[in-house]
């Protein structure tokens, strides 16, 4: 296999803008092949969007401490210059976000935002800029794309809005797309059309995405791989089929087993109960010792309490940080 | 499961309509939203209906009619046979029977009380005494799952979502009502914690003999939790059926598409096409006829002229749509066809 185009080595993300320093990300390793879609899962706190807004340095650097590496192609994110880095957004790297309504500049029309983005990265004309920009609308399916052109965010609907920021995002032809929960604020017959629009768009342009969810079911549409994260860490990652059927660490298994799903057996005509984790998530402004998730794990035993496991091998593609992985086979 | 046709129903909606006005649009004509239009259904005693539809649907207006929190433009409640607001049934003690969960547990609960007060609040409002509705608050603590010496006299923001929620639960139980209402009680939660709070919702069901009006977005947490779902669109009632009947064979077009849009779990088998195209229309000019007949994969020329009628087709499985009413005018050698 080729070297990988996205290599995140030991990522540390510390935000000290508060009263005790929280560390969100800690030691998060990644590699995203060209052409792959890698999504990273976990809870809300679990640092998914944080090691995704790493990668385009979205963070306050005041406020902020990051250690460890980001190598996207030939670029060092973390080394860049600021005018290097305002290249590199865009052109290398685009990200989409959960509320396109907050993203988007509301005083200004779609299309003068993709003119705008085409014109700082490439040295094209106006009028060549939206043309290229009409494409853009046409490729991911906007009805009337010439009338939308000019229209404003707040004039479309949710799913149009999403689709406008996919365009907005694909204008300087990155090589690397961000999805930060892309549908998890549309309706249900919205999400499945964004989710197979951003597969196909993906396949024709040969794009790297790394996708940002806590929704398994929309990861399974889009994603080649799955990284699960707890507590600022990849606790497990694997082929999405593979951590389907066969996960290894107890916090997949016990994530996967508390889905409402489908229908379910009825037991002497009562309804079953959902198999949960007890507790909750640790706070990450408190120091840690051993594995995250110990506290909460039926198989924990003392030596989880105090050792940090290291990402071990269990198949092809296949890692999982956890002590107890001969009790998970 | 008890068959929902033997029970009694303990709420029933007639004719319910809440049309919200807006600005004065040109030529001084009054456009409004029609968030809910002509709805009507039932909640048998001890059931949980489930309700689901995307955004604009007017799922929360119903809830909020229901609650009486906002005044229908039409129509009526009735619960447990006394008319909501009548004279046999004021608003306070309807109030009293009916409880509510809301979406934000941060924003539903009063950030100066302390959990017991906040749980005690209602019973003193309701004529109980002080000492005994904080004695009723520690008990529900328990039963909710939270630990009274530790949450009692804690504030609602040191406190997780989940822990809120639980909360939310705990007041709307201090009451001692029959019917709970819960609008999107578990959406903002993560999935671990929301299975905990499935779980906990389904046993203080069975402990307290209560009823739940579920409205929910994901279509896999309302399979699981009701007995019963009805599908809204666009302000209306398009189908009501057991949960296990709607679900395997759907028979609203709009029902089967939304199904469809699950996602299917199964990356040897993903989803290929989407079943519908575009976004729900804005229900201030929603289509004539048939409302969904816009985005329909089985529409005929007769679904944007004619309304269908819930209902008539089959008592335990109502639905609103042209194709399963006798006489509407649609052609079944012909269904698949797009309308020109």
């Amino acid at each position: 296999m080729s070297a990988a185009y996205v290599c995140i080595d030991n990522l540390n993300v510390t935000f000290t803008g508060g009263a005790r320093p929280v560390k969100a990300v800690n030691g998060v390793d990644l590699r995203v092949n060209r052409g792959e879609v890698v999504a990273l899962i976990g809870e809300s706190g679990s640092g998914k969007s944080v090691t995704l807004r790493s990668v385009l340095r979205l963070h306050n650097e005041r406020r902020t401490t990051t250690t460890g590496s980001i190598q996207v192609g030939e670029h060092n994110v973390l080394k860049l210059s600021p005018g290097a880095l305002s290249d590199f957004r865009g052109k290398t790297a685009a990200m989409i976000f959960q509320e396109p309504l907050l993203a988007l500049d509301p005083v200004y029309s779609v299309g003068a935002q993709i003119v705008e983005s085409i014109r700082r990265h490439e040295n094209v004309g106006t009028a060549d800029a939206r043309k290229r920009a009409l494409d853009l609308f046409e490729r991911v399916r906007i009805p009337s794309p010439e009338r939308r052109l000019d229209a404003y965010p707040h004039e479309m609907s949710g799913g149009m809005r999403q689709r406008a920021m996919i365009a907005l995002a694909l204008a300087c032809r990155p090589q690397l797309l961000l999805a930060d929960e892309p549908t998890t604020a549309l309706d249900a017959t919205v999400q499945i059309q964004v989710l197979l629009l951003l597969r196909e768009l993906q396949r024709e342009l040969g794009l790297s995405v790394i996708f940002v969810t806590h929704d398994i079911g929309a990861a399974v549409e889009v994603a080649d791989r799955v990284a699960v994260m707890y507590a600022g860490r990849i606790v497990e990652e694997g082929p999405v089929a593979t951590l389907l059927r066969a996960p290894r660490h107890p916090y997949t298994m016990a994530l996967l087993r508390s889905r409402a799903h489908g229908a379910m057996e009825k037991i002497d005509g009562k309804r079953p109960r959902l198999q949960t984790i007890a507790g909750t998530p640790p706070d990450l402004s408190l120091p840690q010792t051993g594995c995250a998730f110990a506290p909460r794990c039926v198989l924990a035993d003392g030596a989880c309490l105090q050792i940090q496991p290291d990402a071990t091998a269990v198949g092809p593609g296949h890692s999982a940080r956890c002590l107890r992985l001969a009790q998970t086979a | 499961m008890k068959n929902a046709e033997t029970l009694t129903p303990l709420l029933q909606v007639r004719g319910l309509t809440k049309h919200f006005p807006l600005k004065n649009s040109l030529l001084g004509k009054r456009d409004v939203v029609r968030a809910v239009d002509q709805i009507d259904f039932d909640v048998m005693a001890g059931e949980t209906l489930g309700v689901v539809g995307e955004s604009g649907c007017g799922k929360s207006t119903t809830a909020r009619l229901l609650m009486q929190l906002i005044n229908p433009t039409a129509g009526e409640v009735v619960f447990d046979s006394a008319l909501v607001g009548g004279r046999d049934l004021p608003l306070k003690e309807f109030r009293r029977q009916v409880q509510m969960v809301f979406q934000d547990s941060y924003a539903s609960l009063n950030p100066r009380l302390t959990v017991e007060d906040a749980i005690a609040f209602g019973p003193q409002v309701h004529g109980v005494s002080k000492l005994t509705s904080l004695a009723r608050a520690y008990d529900l603590l328990e039963r909710v799952g939270l630990a009274p010496g530790r949450f009692a006299a804690r504030y609602t923001h040191e406190l997780s979502g989940g822990q809120r929620q639980r909360v939310n639960i705990a007041r709307a139980l201090a009451l001692q009502p029959r019917l709970i209402i819960l609008d999107e009680a578990v959406s903002a939660l993560d999935k671990s914690v929301e299975a905990q709070v499935l779980n906990l919702l389904l046993d203080l069901k069975d402990a307290f003999n209560l009823t739940y009006v579920f409205i929910s977005h994901d279509l896999n947490v309302v399979r699981f939790i009701s007995d019963r779902v009805m599908v809204m669109y666009l302000g209306q009632v398009v189908e009501i059926g057991a949960a296990d009947a709607l679900f395997d064979n759907p028979a609203h077009p709009y029902t089967r598409a939304l199904l469809s849009s699950i996602p299917a779990m199964d990356p040897e088998h993903r989803t290929e096409k989407a079943a519908i195209s575009g976004d729900p229309p804005n229900p201030i000019n929603p289509p004539s006829g048939c409302r969904f007949h816009t985005r329909c994969p089985k529409v005929q020329p007769v679904c944007s002229q004619r309304v269908p009628a819930l209902g008539v087709f089959h008592s335990a499985h109502p639905v609103a749509c042209l194709m399963y009413e006798p006489g509407s005018g649609y052609d079944h050698s012909a269904s698949g066809q797009v309308a020109a």
